[in-house]
């Protein structure tokens, strides 16, 4: 009996479970191994349409004799790069229309021409003519022969499909495309941007932890950063920081803080000097970084004011009673209450700025300096469209991930359950 | 002892009050008002007077009269330091000095002997700076995008920092941007996309994920371990990976530039989260209120439908906003998949239209608030159910 039950249990939950495992394998674990796939392959973004014939039917009167009509086939193939292969065509007519002079390839019965045209190399073009004839005598209507549209068919290979790998697409990954220093720009966006927004996280969470007026709006509008849409915020950022009209520059040097507006957005380097040091600092990805942080430090504030609201107030009274200071309670109560939260926000963060595609777009573009693993992706697979090279770069973000998910796991993954 | 502690009050309060009067004077300076100094140093100075006679002058006068007359002198001070000015930014002024005094209130000759009191000076000086501070920077962009939106090209070339509102403009005047996005640009088509796409995307992830949830919270199955940790770990898998493969499989299928293809993106990737969120609300209603359907006669159908759902439905709303806001605000996949203006979502059209140089910026803003605002009224009004769903599904983009 029991038995039973489960195994309708279990048929139930499948039931339950499949449509949405379905879905979900079809669109986002598919495409994972898809990439594996096509980064093995020589293919650019205009080879991804299944090659297929295709023919335009040009009809033209001969002469005066109304009775006889020629019909021109621009035939082609339609990929450049593959054959087409046992190529078949097929045309009807009206009764009493016959062709005259057919051509060897072709047969003309029951009112249908049919043609075998073998196969189509690439780029394969032809002009083919039939010419007619009414066998009564009478007028043909061109407007009736021009209607029927010619069938084609064809085998072709999928170009996804084809089993022709090659290496090239690592080769230039590796050792043509700059990747230390793609990989130096994403380690260093990701990690200043994820340590930036924890900060300022803590700050913010810290602050409307205290009793003050007004928390709920303050916590509501500390949030609006994350929950706007990025293509709004982005375009409003670009606009303050504008070196020519925006507002942020007009501002400094209105009040004489700088001489000449800074082209926050568009310039790789700026040489500072402190304390007589000179530096260099990567100015575009910092205002990069500093978009980043304010984008996303209020996720990191909501979790860690979670935590901080579940602290018993009584260790606070206690720690008063005991005479300790309030930098003492921080250190000493506080932190270690936050570090468990602190740590899975850590990972969380840097796993999603790692991949974080959108904002970089939006700003720069990728332009100065800013270029990362996932900007490289939309640079290779699009701009340049070479699908194969761009697909390689996911496969190496899709191993960095793993890793990190791999060090998470052994790391944290424990604690993760705790909170 | 008590100097040191007299001393980091006086400095640590006077520089709180000059960072507010210096983001009250560049807010000015927005309006159009043509300042180019913001005297730190002397504002610092009477600040730190200010706090001097506030100190000393202690319980010997009424407290409100106290402030009053204090920050009547600092405004009069601060008028002779400054350039010339509206009295409307001199009001101003008063009302912030007049804040700031009231905020002393608890300082005195005898409270600056406590223990540890510098540092509280410190803490409670940077609670407030901290609040004005990160009200301003999260504000100032939001406030720059909807003031840009009532300006004219030609009003913003003159003047970059004269965002003041002109109110004695018609109201067709003040809102041309908006027409013309409409008018010229097909806005309104975009929001009709947007929505439908979004809406669609709430319901058709709800009918998935509420039967999976339930299955994974309530059933025994073989490989539901792995089903849950696959849920996390796929939600940490990013859309750019996801691109390519989706783009050309989606390019033979012809499911590019249309709404259904963005739709079924849209639904896999919200799938997850929508899972994890609502199976751990599931896991929360007590078992014997299903038993008791089961004794009914119920079916697993009639049980989601009849006990699960209406019990919770607070944890579906919040759900179904998540999944509405992530929808909407989504920009990716509606870059790679939609070239043809006909099927544009509101992201698309805006970063569409950016692409033209020659697009004057008030339309841009016009378009930025057209899309901002529905979510921001939508976190607004639900901020209650969205923040407990944040923190109670992690979170996805």
């Amino acid at each position: 009996m029991s038995d039973s039950l489960s195994k309708l249990e279990k048929r139930t939950a499948y039931t339950l479970v499949l449509p949405a495992v379905l879905l979900v394998f079809a669109i986002v674990l598919f495409p994972i191994f898809a990439n594996v796939w096509i980064s093995f392959k020589d293919i650019e973004l205009k080879d991804i349409r299944i090659p297929e014939p295709r023919a335009k039917k040009i009809v033209k009167s001969i002469s005066e004799n109304q009775s006889e009509l020629k019909i021109i086939y621009k035939l082609r193939n339609s990929s450049l790069i593959q054959e087409i292969r046992n190529v078949q065509f097929q045309d009807k007519f009206p009764t009493n229309i016959s062709p005259v002079n057919l051509d060897p390839r072709c047969n003309f019965q029951s009112k249908k021409v049919v043609c075998d045209f073998g196969n189509w190399q690439a780029k394969y073009r032809e002009n083919f003519e039939i010419i007619l004839q009414n066998n009564n005598g009478e007028i043909i209507d061109k407007k009736i022969i021009k209607s029927q549209k010619p069938i084609l068919s064809g085998k072709a290979d999928n170009p996804l499909l084809t089993t022709n790998f090659t290496l090239e697409n690592f080769k230039k990954v590796f050792y043509e495309n700059n990747f230390v220093e793609l990989l130096l720009t994403t380690f260093y966006f990701t990690f200043f941007g994820t340590i930036g927004a924890i900060i300022f996280g803590i700050l913010a969470a810290q602050l409307v932890n205290q009793n003050i007026q007004g928390r709920t709006y303050m916590r509501g509008i500390l949030l609006f950063p994350y929950v706007g849409p990025v293509v709004a915020l982005a375009y409003t950022w670009t606009l303050l920081l504008d070196p020519n009209s925006g507002t942020l520059n007009a501002l400094l040097v209105n009040f004489n803080i700088i001489e000449q507006p800074i082209n926050l957005l568009g310039q790789k380097y700026i040489t500072m000097s402190i304390l007589g040091f000179e530096f260099k600092l990567r100015l575009a990805l910092t205002t990069v970084i500093f978009f980043e942080i304010w984008r996303y430090f209020p996720l990191a504030f909501l979790f860690i004011l979670a935590r901080l609201q579940a602290i018993p107030q009584s260790l606070y009274e206690a720690a008063e009673v005991d005479g300790a200071s309030p930098i003492q309670k921080f250190i000493h109560i506080t932190l270690p209450q936050i570090t468990a939260i602190i740590s899975i926000l850590f990972m969380i963060r840097f796993i999603w700025n790692f991949n974080k595609f959108e904002d970089i777009f939006l700003l720069t573009g990728g332009a100065s300096g800013t270029r990362t693993l996932p900007i490289n992706v939309y640079q290779q697979g699009f701009a340049v469209s070479d699908i194969g090279m761009g697909s390689a770069v996911s496969i190496v973000i899709v191993m960095l991930l793993l890793s990190f998910m791999v060090i998470y796991f052994r790391l944290i993954g424990k604690r993760a359950n705790e909170v | 002892m008590k100097f040191k502690s007299l001393a980091i009050f006086l400095i640590i309060s006077s520089f709180f009050l000059t960072c507010i009067l210096s983001i009250w004077k560049i807010m000015a300076t927005l309006q159009g008002l043509n300042f180019t100094n913001l005297n730190v140093t002397a504002v610092l100075l009477i600040g730190i007077l200010l706090s001097l006679a506030f100190v000393l002058i202690g319980n010997k006068l009424n407290h409100l009269i106290k402030i009053l007359l204090l920050s009547f002198i600092f405004s009069i001070l601060y008028f002779y330091l400054n350039e010339a000015s509206p009295y409307w930014y001199l009001f101003g002024v008063f009302l912030i000095t007049l804040f700031f005094t009231n905020k002393l209130k608890k300082y005195s000759i005898q409270s600056l002997q406590e223990d540890f009191i510098s540092e509280k000076i410190i803490f409670d000086f940077i609670t407030l700076f901290g609040i004005v501070f990160f009200a301003f920077v999260i504000l100032f962009p939001f406030y720059i995008m909807l003031v840009t939106s009532f300006k004219t090209q030609i009003a913003l070339l003159v003047n970059p920092l004269d965002f003041s509102i002109d109110f004695t403009k018609s109201l067709t005047e003040l809102f041309k941007s908006y027409f013309v996005i409409f008018e010229t640009y097909n806005f309104g088509r975009y929001i009709l996309i947007s929505s439908a796409v979004s809406i669609g995307t709430v319901i058709v992830t709800l009918l998935f994920a509420i039967p999976a949830a339930y299955a994974v919270a309530r059933l025994n199955f073989f490989g539901k371990n792995f089903l849950s940790t696959s849920i996390l770990i796929i939600y940490m898998f990013p859309a750019i990976v996801l691109v390519i493969p989706l783009y050309t499989v989606f390019s033979q299928l012809g499911l590019r530039n249309s709404i259904f293809g963005l739709l079924i993106v849209y639904t896999a990737t919200t799938l997850p989260v929508a899972i994890y969120m609502l199976q751990g609300y599931f896991k929360s209603i007590p078992k014997e209120i299903e038993d008791a359907g089961i004794m009914d006669g119920q079916n697993w159908f009639g049980i989601i439908l009849k006990i699960i759902i209406p019990l919770s439905l607070p944890a579906i709303a919040s759900v179904a906003l998540y999944v509405f806001m992530i929808a909407w605000n989504e920009f990716l996949f509606s870059l790679m998949f939609l070239d043809s203006p006909k099927s544009f979502t509101l992201s698309r059209a805006i970063q569409y239209l950016s692409g033209d140089a020659e697009t004057p910026r008030q339309y841009l803003m016009a378009g930025s608030v057209i899309v901002t605002l529905p979510v921001l009224f939508i976190f607004i009004y639900f901020e209650k159910y969205l923040v407990s769903g944040l923190t109670a599904g992690s979170v996805k983009e």
